[in-house]
């Protein structure tokens, strides 16, 4: 199963409605989507607008690989579970967030190996089609760096 | 200690809880924006919901800085610690109102700017850290790791 998610807080159609396009072409392959409060309504894949916290880990846990929007937080639960991400920044200047940072947050983790991101619509299809045979660089640990941890025990 | 752990919804919550180890042997206190995010918690920690005020909405953001006053000041912590956003803000200024510590964590997403909560945050803050190398300055925040 591919696990689809955009989070929670914002819409997403225009990747939503990619992946449902992609999915239309693809009948062997079983999709579940949470869409959060994305407009378009997908066609050819299962759906939900929110997933519980069980729910969602449950899906991450079951699929063999995620496409998701470039949310942190997505990022660092999918790469904790090892399993090959596709990230599709959203953009500011299409208000699908408030400003580009999704942008610098993709590029960074795909410039490490640690996930496949794409630009623009043409890359996300393309790379969708490579998903499958992708393996993140390395594996993430349950929490932060030594590092982090260390300094605010310092602090404390 | 009393220490108020506070975060909005999606990755600054995933962000918060990997820190959890930092903050272990104190009494804990969480307060986030959704309900069942309780479940990832021990359940002796403290759990309270505030309104999410994403995009700084102006009337959920005075409701949120009401209900986070409230909070604080029933609770009175002794730390006060954030990965953002909204909350984490109202969280940091009314704890160092009531004489609290605090440690605001710009989140690992503002690769290339700290975050606008951050940026209102962060003076107010005793600790103030960024997880990139690049946004650290003399007189901002503190590089020192980051939450993976």
């Amino acid at each position: 199963m591919i696990f689809v998610t955009v989070g929670h807080q914002m819409p997403f159609d225009r990747m939503i409605r990619l992946v449902d396009t992609w999915a239309g072409q693809q009948p062997d392959t079983d999709i579940m989507a949470q869409i959060g409060t994305s407009d378009f309504v997908p066609q050819n894949m299962e759906y939900q607008k929110l997933l519980s916290r069980q729910e969602f880990d449950a899906c991450l846990q079951r699929c063999s690989a995620v496409v998701a929007h470039a949310g942190a937080g997505t990022i660092i639960q999918v790469l904790g579970c090892n399993k090959p991400l596709l990230v599709f920044p959203r953009l500011g200047r299409l208000a699908e967030t408030r400003n580009d940072h999704q942008i610098g947050t993709a590029r960074h983790f795909a410039d490490q190996q640690q996930l496949l991101a794409a630009f623009t619509e043409q890359e996300f299809i393309q790379k969708l089609d490579e998903l499958a045979l992708f393996r993140p660089a390395r594996a993430v640990g349950p929490y932060a760096s030594p590092e982090l941890l260390e300094r605010l025990r310092s602090f404390i | 200690m009393k220490v108020l752990a506070a975060s909005s919804g999606g990755g600054h919550w995933v962000e918060l809880l990997r820190t959890l180890p930092a903050f272990a042997g104190n009494e804990l206190h969480f307060v986030t924006v959704r309900r069942d995010y309780q479940a990832d918690l021990d359940q002796a920690a403290g759990f309270y919901t505030v309104t999410d005020a994403t995009q700084w909405n102006p009337l959920r953001a005075a409701l949120l800085a009401v209900q986070m006053f409230a909070l604080v000041l029933r609770l009175r912590p002794e730390l006060v610690v954030s990965t953002g956003a909204a909350p984490g803000y109202f969280a940091i200024r009314f704890g160092k109102m009531f004489g609290a510590r605090t440690i605001w964590i710009d989140s690992l997403a503002n690769v290339e700017q700290l975050s606008k909560a951050g940026r209102m945050a962060g003076p107010h803050a005793d600790l103030w850290l960024t997880q990139w190398p690049d946004l650290a300055q003399q007189d901002g925040p503190e590089f020192a790791g980051q939450v993976i």
